[in-house]
C-alpha cells in the first residue's frame, strides 16, 4: 500500500526540518518524548550490562576448568570497578566539557546541575543518570577484552591493578578524543557505537598484555608448531557469544542515544545481520581451512560481524552490513591462525575480534555507507594509528610496570595445578560430575595436575566418537 | 572370589549389564576411564591447531564373583561388549584377598 511507504518518508521530513530548526528543538520535544528516549536509553544500558554476561560465560567455555573461578572472578571484578571508576573519575574524564581537545577533567563524582534532570540536558534525550549509567556500561566492557587474551597465566592482582588503571585512565581520556568532542571529532573521525573507541582500544590492551606475559606452558612447541588448549564448555561460549549479540542490541541501539524510531531500528537491522553474516562466513572459511567447522571460529565470527558493524552501524544499508560483517568473518578466522603463528597466545582469540576487526569496522565507515570517500578514510586511518599508538603505549606501560614490580604471572606450578586453586584456593568443580555413558564423551583435556574435575565435567564435543 | 575389571566402549554399557543381569551378576561399579591399546588415536582440529588424541573414552566396569562364576561373566561380558571393531577393549581377572560388607560386616563369600 502507498500509506505504508509514504508515512515514513513523511516523518522522516519532518524530523529534518524541526532538526534544521535550530536551539528551539529542545523545546520541540514533549515530555512525552523526553520520557520514550530515556526509556529506550535506560534500557540500553541494561542491555550493555547483559554483555558482561556473555563474556564471563564465553571466557569460561573457552578455557580450562581448572580456571573458571578465576577467569569468573576477573570479569565479576571489572564490571564492580569499571562503574566504580566511572562514577569516580571516568565520566568527567570523558566528557569533560570545554577542553583543549587533548586532555580533560570536569571534576571528581557525579554531580548534575538541576538542569540534568530535565529536556535540556540533552535536548530531550536522556537525564545526566542516564547518560552516565549508558556509558558506564561501556567502560567496564572494555577492560573485560584484556581478561580473555590474558586468561589462564595472568596474576590476579596484577590484573586488578591494571584494569583499574585501563578503565579509570585510558579508556576515558583516549574516548573524549571522539565521543567528548576532542581532535578526532573536530577532525570528522566517525565511531558510531565503539569498534575504535572500546573495541580496539581493548583489543590493544590485550596485545600488550599477551606480548608482556608470554604464552601459556605447553602452548607452542620447541619447533614452533601450535599446540591446541580446548576449552572446556562449549554451551557456556555459546551462551557467551549469544548473549553479547543480545547485549549489542542495547550497545549499538543505544548508540542513537534516543528512541528516534528510523535511526535505532535501522541500526538494530544493520546491527544484527552483521552477525549473522560475520558468523555465516566464519563458519564456512573455517570449514575449508580446518576441513571440519570449528563452532568457537563460528562464534567468534559473529562477534567480529559485531564488532565490525559498530564503527559505522547507523550509517550502513543491508547490503553493505552484510558484507561488512562477512568480511569480519573471513578476517578473524585468518587472524586468530595469523595470530597463532606469531606465538602470541590468546585463548579466547579477544587480538582476532576486537583489535583487528575492530580497525576493519573503523575503516569500513571510509568504504562503505553514507560517509564513504577516500577523505574519510584517511582520517578513519588517522583515528586507528592515534588510538592505538595511544592504547598500546599506555598498555605496554603499565604492564610494564607491573611486571618490573608485582609480576605478572603466576609461578609454573600453579599454572600446572590451575589458578582457581593457587589464586582462590577453591575449585570451580568440586564434585564428581554427572555425565550420561551412552555414546557421550568427557572433554579430553589432559592438561598435566588437572584435578579429576576437568575430566569429568560432562561435556559433549561434537565430532568425538569411540568406535 | 575373583575380581573382574572390563575396560569397554562407553556405548556397550547398558548391554553389559543387562547380559550379566540375566546371568545373575548383579553389582558392579562403573567408572569413566581413558585409555588406549593398540587401538590408534585420530587427529583433532581445534582453532586451526591439529592435536593428536591418544586417550579415548572408556568405561571400567569392576565386579567381583565367585571362582566359578568368574569364566561365565567374562564370556558374558565379552559377548555383550564385543562390536568386532579395533578399540572394544579389555577384561583383566584378578584374585581377591577378602571381600567385606560395610552395612553388616559380612565377610567373603557372603558378602559378594
Amino acid at each position: 500500500m502507498i500509506q505504508k511507504r509514504l508515512f515514513p518518508r513523511m516523518a522522516t521530513a519532518v524530523v529534518l526540518v524541526t532538526a534544521l530548526a535550530g536551539p528551539a528543538l529542545a523545546d520541540d520535544v514533549s515530555a512525552e518524548m523526553f520520557t520514550v528516549n530515556n526509556l529506550w536509553m535506560m534500557i540500553a544500558a541494561g542491555l550493555v550490562f547483559i554483555m558482561h554476561l556473555g563474556f564471563a560465560t564465553l571466557e569460561s567455555g573457552l578455557t580450562r576448568a581448572k580456571n573458571t573461578t578465576n577467569i569468573l572472578f576477573k570479569n565479576t571484578y571489572i564490571v564492580c570497578i569499571g562503574l566504580l571508576t566511572y562514577a569516580f573519575v571516568g565520566f568527567n574524564l570523558m566528557y569533560p566539557g570545554d577542553f583543549n581537545g587533548f586532555l580533560g577533567f570536569s571534576g571528581f563524582g557525579l554531580s548534575p546541575d538541576a538542569a540534568g534532570m530535565t529536556i535540556a540536558y540533552a535536548d530531550g534525550n536522556y537525564t545526566y543518570w542516564t547518560d552516565f549509567l549508558f556509558q558506564g556500561m561501556f567502560a567496564a566492557t572494555c577492560a573485560t577484552i584484556v581478561s580473555g587474551a590474558v586468561a589462564e597465566r595472568i596474576k590476579l592482582s596484577s590484573f586488578m591493578v591494571f584494569s583499574l588503571v585501563f578503565v579509570a585512565l585510558v579508556y576515558p581520556i583516549t574516548g573524549s578524543w571522539k565521543w567528548g568532542g576532542g581532535w578526532l571529532d573536530g577532525m570528522g573521525f566517525y565511531d558510531f557505537a565503539g569498534s575504535t573507541l572500546v573495541h580496539s582500544v581493548g583489543g590493544w590492551g590485550a596485545l600488550a598484555g599477551v606480548l608482556l606475559l608470554g604464552p601459556r606452558m605447553g602452548k607452542y612447541s620447541k619447533d614452533g608448531r601450535a599446540n591446541a588448549i580446548p576449552g572446556s564448555n562449549m554451551p557456556l561460549a555459546t551462551i557467551g557469544v549469544l548473549l553479547l549479540w543480545l547485549g549489542w542490541f542495547g550497545f549499538n541501539g543505544g548508540s542513537v542515544l534516543n528512541a528516534d524510531p528510523a535511526a535505532v531500528s535501522l541500526t538494530l537491522v544493520t546491527t544484527s545481520l552483521a552477525a549473522a553474516a560475520g558468523g555465516m562466513s566464519a563458519m564456512m572459511v573455517s570449514w575449508g581451512v580446518s576441513k571440519k567447522p570449528d563452532l568457537s571460529m563460528a562464534l567468534n565470527g559473529i562477534l567480529a560481524g559485531l564488532v565490525g558493524i559498530t564503527a559505522g552501524a547507523d550509517q550502513m544499508a543491508m547490503w553493505s552490513s552484510m558484507l561488512i560483517g562477512a568480511i569480519a568473518g573471513v578476517i578473524v578466522v585468518y587472524a586468530v591462525m595469523f595470530v597463532d603463528k606469531l606465538r602470541i597466545d590468546d585463548p579466547v582469540g579477544a587480538i582476532s575480534v576486537h583489535l583487528v576487526c575492530g580497525i576493519w569496522g573503523t575503516l569500513a565507515v571510509g568504504i562503505f555507507g553514507a560517509k564513504a570517500g577516500l577523505g574519510q578514510l584517511g582520517i578513519q586511518a588517522i583515528g586507528v594509528v592515534a588510538y592505538g599508538t595511544a592504547a598500546f603505549l599506555s598498555s605496554l606501560a603499565i604492564f610494564g610496570v607491573l611486571k618490573a614490580t608485582m609480576g605478572i604471572r603466576v609461578s609454573p606450578e600453579e599454572e600446572q595445578e590451575g589458578l582457581d586453586i593457587g589464586e582462590h584456593g577453591m575449585q570451580a568443580y568440586p564434585d564428581f560430575q554427572q555425565s550420561s555413558f551412552g555414546g557421550g564423551a568427557s572433554n579430553l583435556v589432559s592438561s598435566s595436575g588437572a584435578m579429576r574435575s576437568s575430566v569429568t565435567s560432562g561435556v559433549l564435543r561434537a565430532g568425538t566418537e569411540t568406535a | 572370589m575373583k575380581k573382574i575389571e572390563a575396560i569397554l566402549k562407553p556405548f556397550k554399557l547398558d548391554e553389559v549389564k543387562e547380559a550379566l543381569a540375566q546371568e545373575g551378576i548383579q553389582g558392579m561399579t562403573v567408572s569413566e576411564v581413558r585409555g588406549f591399546g593398540r587401538q590408534r588415536g585420530h587427529t583433532e582440529l581445534y582453532r586451526g591447531a591439529e592435536y593428536v588424541v591418544d586417550f579415548l573414552p572408556k568405561i571400567k566396569v569392576e565386579l567381583l564373583v565367585d571362582d566359578a562364576d568368574a569364566e561365565k561373566a567374562c564370556r558374558v561380558i565379552e559377548q555383550s561388549g564385543k562390536t568386532g571393531k579395533i578399540g572394544d577393549g579389555k577384561i583383566f581377572i584378578l584374585p581377591v584377598d577378602d571381600i567385606v560388607r560395610i552395612r553388616t560386616g559380612e565377610r567373603g563369600a557372603d558378602a559378594v
